[in-house]
């Protein structure tokens, strides 16, 4: 099983955010532990918000607004991708980060095609 | 509260699976036995069971069920009861290094376990015990998994995986099986052992993975997982890396080697979209590694090259065929096998046309150890059909369909034979 392990920082998004060398180290020592254990199998950092852009839809098409994007409480830093046996063994590795206060991990499980019925599989195929 | 408690139930399971390796490890080294050691890990669980529902779980579990297990070996000693194997053995140990063991048990938990987890792996791998022996040890010591869980995967009973697990230690007490990493010399066939075991464990999931039982495809996963944990802890073995390169790309086509009907589908027919390329990835970049670090790579490196070569291509046609065949000559040199030959031969057909190929085959024929082996007539009888012999392709892949007891490859080969038949009266 495949899980996502995807981190809310509490940064607000601004544009001069560069990141601490103390919870930087302390990241890369939890990011060795993760490959050490066999379960980690890709990891990405994302640029702020700020220099990225949403594409809305409705009705009437797709709408892209540019960021910052004020109004938005959470937004994506990074995530994780692990292999795991099970929701808990994935939450276990989550509450190891050494995140910072008010950082938020939301651990998702990725689905598989044998997740879905025969008929989604076929479209899928 | 039931659905809580069950909650807890399951968090502590996790953490057992996270730490229980090094946890074994670092008691086998100061107990000496690994069967002592499992059961003083066990009984930490056990406390953990009764306190952390209403404790919470520890900061660091890992620490916490290490100090718990040493605490309770500490208090076995004291105590001096003889109830139990695991209080003589613990005794036993005492009385010859006495004072040593207990300083042991008192050090400090925060110290570097990978020494430990790499001298478990082997031990569990050793070549005293039996293939089977390795492969249920390995799972159960290293991988977590509880007797049920290997009974399900190997299709055998709960009782006669116990038993296995029980003469593999009791193999490994009576031969005293050194608790300590190998000389330079001897460190490179005991972790081939290793390989093998890992190795062995990838393929009894990958074969089955057609099948509906999930435990056995989570083999592969389990198998990747310890490969991948041992490439850390000796990053200077080739052969390591070229195993994690080879499970992983074999792994990246689990999705692509099944129909919609659960028929197996051959590599040069698989729908390449449907490969996982993140497992792709993974595997090149361990290939890579393997690569690095120089010299002539060993069996492992030289398939993971080869699956390297399909999994970088976007079509069967754009295979490096030359290449495929050139890889195939230098495994040869290191493992010969008829196999291996027949592969190269394919192989050489692809690069430089079947007249080469069939060259190749031909001189295969000759030896006894193929003479059951379906694959040889239903290559050669593809050759001469694209050589336009039909008939002489007819007979081979009427003999090949007659060596095979897999019904399905039996109709797919008898209905070649017929187009050949076809084409041969036209």
């Amino acid at each position: 099983m495949r899980f996502m392990m995807i981190m809310i920082p509490n940064i607000p998004d601004e544009v001069d955010w560069t990141p601490d060398p103390e919870a930087v180290s302390a990241m890369s020592k939890y990011n060795a532990e993760l490959a050490k254990a066999g379960v980690l199998l890709s990891l990405d950092g994302l640029q702020p918000p700020s220099k990225g852009a949403r594409v809305a839809f409705s009705g009437s098409g797709a709408t892209v607004t540019d960021g910052p994007f004020t109004e938005a409480k959470e937004m994506i830093g990074g995530y994780w991708l692990i292999q795991a046996k099970s929701k808990e063994e994935a939450v276990e590795w989550a509450t190891r980060c050494p995140a910072a206060d008010g950082d938020v991990i939301e651990v998702r499980q990725v689905y598989e095609m044998s997740d879905f019925p025969p008929e989604v599989q076929e479209a899928a195929r | 509260m039931q659905g809580s408690s069950t909650r807890e139930y399951r968090a502590i399971e996790a953490v057992w699976r996270i730490e229980s390796a090094a946890l074994i490890a670092g008691l086998t080294r100061i107990v000496r036995d690994v069967g002592v050691a499992e059961e003083l890990a066990q009984d930490a669980l056990v406390i953990a069971l009764e306190q952390w529902p209403e404790s919470g779980v520890p900061d660091n579990p890992g620490a916490w069920l290490m100090a718990t297990a040493k605490h309770r070996a500490i208090d076995l000693l004291r105590r001096g009861t003889r109830l139990e194997h695991k209080h003589e053995e613990l005794a036993r140990e005492f009385e010859v290094r006495g004072d040593a063991v207990e300083a042991e048990l008192e050090r400090s938990i925060e110290e570097e376990v990978g020494d430990d987890l790499l001298c478990l792996m082997l031990m569990c791998c050793h070549p005293v015990l039996s293939a089977e022996a390795r492969v249920a040890l390995t799972l159960r010591l290293l991988g977590g998994l509880s007797t049920g869980e290997i009974a399900r995967a190997f299709l055998a009973s709960e009782s006669t995986i116990a038993q296995r697990i029980v003469r593999a230690r009791r193999t490994l007490t009576e031969a005293r099986v050194p608790f300590a990493l190998p000389d330079t010399r001897e460190l490179g066939p005991r972790l081939q052992s290793v390989l093998e075991v890992l190795y062995l464990i990838f393929n009894e999931g990958y074969s089955a993975s057609a099948g509906e039982d999930w435990v056995r495809a989570d083999l592969c996963e389990e198998a990747l997982r310890l490969g991948r944990i041992l490439a850390e802890l000796s990053p200077q073995e080739s052969e390591v890396h070229g195993l994690v390169a080879l499970m992983e790309i074999q792994a990246s086509r689990l999705r692509a080697r099944v129909g919609a009907r659960g028929e197996p589908v051959l590599l040069l027919e698989q729908d390449r979209t449907r490969w996982d390329r993140l497992l792709i990835a993974r595997g090149l970049a361990a290939l890579a590694r393997a690569e690095e670090l120089g010299g002539t790579l060993g069996p492992y490196a030289l398939q993971a090259a080869i699956a390297a070569c399909h999994a970088r291509a976007a079509t069967p046609q754009g295979t490096d065929w030359m290449r495929v065949a050139a890889l195939y000559e230098a495994l040869a040199q290191v493992a010969p096998s008829p196999v291996v030959e027949l592969n190269r031969a394919v192989a050489i057909a692809s690069a430089f046309g079947p007249a080469a190929g069939l060259e190749l085959l031909d001189a295969l024929v000759e030896q006894s150890s193929l003479k059951a082996y379906h694959l040889l007539p239903s290559v050669r009888g593809d050759l001469l059909a694209r050589l336009g012999r039909f008939q002489e392709a007819q007979s081979e892949l009427q003999r090949a369909a007659s060596l095979t007891d897999n019904v399905r490859e039996q109709r797919l080969l008898l209905d070649r034979a017929m187009v050949c038949a076809w084409e041969a009266g036209r």
